[in-house]
């Protein structure tokens, strides 16, 4: 219900608003970014971090990790089918 | 040179003013012969149109683009490429070109002068002449800044027979171009999103590209400009007139990185955007690859690429096989693409 | 890693679709039915046909196209009232492009414009406060709408605005929260849903703990789901794994950006500027309690419902429409009579065909079921 897509923040403009310009393949665009700057962070720590961002704010830092964690589990289904596979090979 | 420097109504009275605007402006700025003579038509004659070819083709196009200038070009700019680009996808080369003006009181003189100087430029690497034009001057409010009117005649060679309807089982699609820019470069442009990126038009005359395919000795069945509606609305046309399904391959489609964000970021589907120097032809299967070779070795056509093939069903339908390998319809839409959050 | 090319590899779909449907053939022999498996979310269903998900999946499980898209559900009598607040002297109307097109009674909002309204579209809500900046002597009205997700930006610019002492600037408030119509869907007795994808977006905000309902007090699996295609496939997968173990777990497959918690500072905001309505309207369910927020009284300066007189009149939903029928999984868009004949997306009489999100219009503009059929036939 909600487009929200990865950008990655370049550059903070206004330290003080909390607003920064994220990348997103080559268009750039000013954000707000109050929702990821957990306590004790200064603006410039987001710098080079990717957020998700919907409707000019980032909702959410994305955690590589857990992206590859992710990614790894599905791999793991997928070689779970070739294994499966190559039993039903061998059987016939 | 002018007491004012903004378009008033003198100017479109039929005054002195409006004469020194035409002479000041028009006449300099597009520097034609014909035009010079300040008569009420242009002549050409028949002789020399018909070393060129044995019919002719004759279009209109009308340009209300907001705002005036765009990365990668202007209204002016647009005016001259958009009719050219219609003469050019009958298989005609591009001739003349009539321009009428309607502008709003109030508009400074030097944007005329810009936008003047950009359809001259454009006429130039287009090959083709403005040889008439008209000015009306309206109240302030009652348009938004300039119209142009561009209406051409080119000439079609002999024995060239395109058309949407000529789409046969087994041909193959081509697109001349990475597709989208126009539209996201209209966007940017507009500052009400605040988007930034180094997404130009790809506003350019396709008249040398026409000639490029037609020379590489096809029997091109269909050709059409990608402009409103973008590259879906041609297929979806293609395939409704010649009563076949055209079956596209999204990992084929090209379309820039930046066209894909600005995409990504406001719900956009590329295949829907305007283009303004793209098209897509439908040729012979045997001749896809000399045609491609061919609107490579041109500047307007150096991403050409094979996007897809005609098939018999289902009939008057396009069908996208996605970068997943899942397939979907391709309609036309409704109306315009808006941004959207959901 | 950019997570968007990473998450759309064809190869790891193909196995993914291989062992989702080993098991949902084993599930639908046991249910003697396929099985149904609802995407809350409007973004998951533009994702499934975007992508032509539906048609690459066995058809021993199917996905049932749920409320999620808060442009579809906007009642009639909101937009009615936001069209006439857009026609008020000196007041520009700022809203997200796809809630422009939503028809009211008589008009939408880019019909207003077209009768000379000031509408503009932006992209977000802090383009609205910004035009407010730059027009003083205008009244600059958002239309906020959205579930959750949406909720944080608007409630962060209003604080904004508040801070900035910019008094002309309003929301007309149409937020709307997911839980409540969850809770309503699952009470219907004639619900035919085994398990869910959850709404990705949403769940930023407010984390997984509010979807535990579902699976203690009504047994039914929830994945929580990204929104890439390899994203809602592996979601799927984990449901299916669930219902053939007959479990029933909140799980979280979007761990990249949803926690167990959700965001507190977007939570904080929020808790701030907006409180719940008793009750709201939802186009195709009626009424549900709980459903929408309003702003706080201290806002009601910056709420558009105070500032202006509305018609607040009731729309009756339009003759024959059953997308509450859609909503619920009791029929397929393409099986309502009203679907690609009377009701299209040029001329919507229903909510599912209002926006591209809706299940309807995303049927209608990808390919409707026989289509695809057809063209998976010929291939």
């Amino acid at each position: 219900m909600c487009l929200g897509i990865p950008g990655k923040i370049i550059e903070i403009t206004d330290p003080a608003l909390l607003l920064a310009i994220v990348d997103v393949s080559g268009v750039r665009r000013q954000i707000n970014i109050t929702c990821v700057i957990d306590e004790g962070m200064q603006p410039a720590d987001c710098v080079g971090k990717w957020v998700l961002i919907h409707a000019g704010f980032a909702m959410a830092r994305i955690d590589e990790e857990e992206a590859r964690r992710t990614l790894v589990l599905m791999e793991e289904i997928g070689a779970l089918q070739d294994e499966l596979a190559s039993i039903r090979n061998a059987s016939v | 040179m002018f007491d004012k420097e903004l378009i008033t109504l003198a100017h479109g009275a039929g005054g002195t003013a409006m004469r020194r605007l035409i002479e000041d402006v028009f006449v300099a700025g597009f520097a034609t012969p014909g035009l010079s003579a300040l008569e009420d038509q242009a002549e050409f004659g028949l002789a020399a149109l018909m070393e060129h070819g044995d019919r002719l083709a004759f279009t209109t196009d009308t340009f209300v683009v907001a705002p005036l200038f765009f990365s990668g070009g202007d209204i002016g700019s647009l005016a001259v490429a958009g009719t050219v680009n219609d003469l050019a996808m009958s298989g005609a080369r591009p001739l003349y070109l009539s321009c009428g003006f309607v502008l709003e009181e109030g508009l400074p003189i030097d944007t005329l002068r810009r936008v003047v100087r950009s359809m001259q430029q454009m006429a130039d690497s287009a090959g083709v002449q403005i040889v008439t034009g008209d000015t009306k001057v309206v109240e302030k409010g009652a348009a938004d800044q300039l119209f142009i009117n561009t209406a051409g005649v080119g000439v079609i060679p002999r024995g060239v027979q395109v058309s949407a309807s000529r789409a046969q089982v087994g041909d193959k699609v081509i697109v001349s171009g990475d597709i989208g820019r126009h539209g996201i470069a209209i966007l940017m442009a507009r500052e009400q999103l605040a988007l930034q990126s180094n997404v130009s038009s790809d506003c350019q005359p396709l008249g040398a590209l026409v000639s490029q395919i037609l020379l590489a000795g096809s029997d091109v069945h269909c050709l059409r400009d990608a402009t409103r509606g973008g590259v879906a609305t041609v297929l979806k046309e293609f395939a409704e007139s010649s009563n076949v399904a055209i079956q596209l391959v999204e990992s084929a489609l090209p379309v820039d990185a930046s066209v894909r964000g600005a995409c990504e970021i406001l719900g956009l589907d590329p295949l829907y955007l305007a283009n303004e120097g793209t098209l897509v032809a439908v040729v012979p299967s045997k001749d896809a690859d000399k045609v491609v070779k061919a609107m490579q070795s041109a500047p307007a056509g150096r991403h050409a690429a094979v996007i897809g093939e005609v098939t018999s069903s289902p009939a008057g339908r396009v069908v996208l096989e996605t970068q997943m390998g899942g397939k979907r319809i391709v309609e036309m839409l409704a109306g315009d693409q808006l941004p959207r959050i959901c | 890693m950019q997570f968007v090319d990473e998450f759309r590899n064809p190869d790891i779909a193909r196995r993914l679709i291989d062992d989702i449907s080993r098991v949902s053939h084993r599930m639908a022999d046991r249910l003697g039915r396929p099985v149904q498996v609802m995407e809350v979310c409007g973004g998951h269903t533009h994702t499934i046909f975007r992508y032509g998900l539906a048609g690459m999946l066995p058809s021993s499980v199917e996905f049932v196209h749920g409320p999620g898209c808060p442009v579809c559900v906007l009642p009639i009598g909101r937009v009615d009232d936001c069209v006439a607040i857009a026609h008020q002297p000196g007041v520009i109307l700022a809203t997200f492009g796809d809630a422009a097109r939503v028809p009211g009674s008589r008009y939408s909002l880019l019909e207003a414009k077209a009768a000379g309204a000031d509408v503009r579209i932006v992209y977000s809500p802090l383009d609205a406060l910004q035009l407010a900046r730059a027009n003083p002597d205008r009244e600059v009205v958002f239309f906020a709408l959205g579930f959750e997700t949406t909720m944080p930006s608007t409630a962060l610019t209003v604080l904004q605005a508040r801070s900035e002492g910019l008094h002309n600037f309003s929301l007309f408030c149409n937020h709307i929260t997911i839980v409540p119509t969850l809770r309503s869907l699952l009470d219907d007795g004639q619900l035919l849903i085994d398990g869910f994808l959850g709404p990705g977006h949403v769940s930023v905000i407010i984390g997984c703990r509010p979807y535990d309902f579902i699976a203690e007090q009504y047994r039914k699996p929830m994945v929580v789901a990204g929104f890439e295609p390899l994203d809602i496939l592996q979601s799927l997968h984990m449901v299916l794994v669930q219902l053939d173990e007959s479990r029933a777990q909140v799980q979280n497959q979007y761990a990249r950006v949803v926690s167990e918690t959700g965001n507190a500072y977007a939570l904080d905001a929020v808790n701030k500027v907006f409180e719940l309505r008793e009750s709201f309207e939802w186009r195709g369910l009626g009424d549900i309690p709980h459903s929408g927020v309003r702003m706080r009284a201290p806002f009601a300066l910056f709420d558009a419902e105070q500032k202006f007189r509305l018609p607040g009149a009731r729309a009756a939903e339009p003759q024959g429409c059953q997308c509450g029928d859609v909503l619920r999984g009791r029929i397929k868009p393409a099986q309502c009579t009203a679907f690609g004949t009377t009701c299209t997306p040029q001329t919507p009489i229903g909510a599912l065909m209002v926006s591209s999100e809706g299940a309807c219009a995303a049927h209608y503009q990808y390919g409707r079921v026989s289509l695809i059929q057809d063209v998976v036939a010929t291939h």
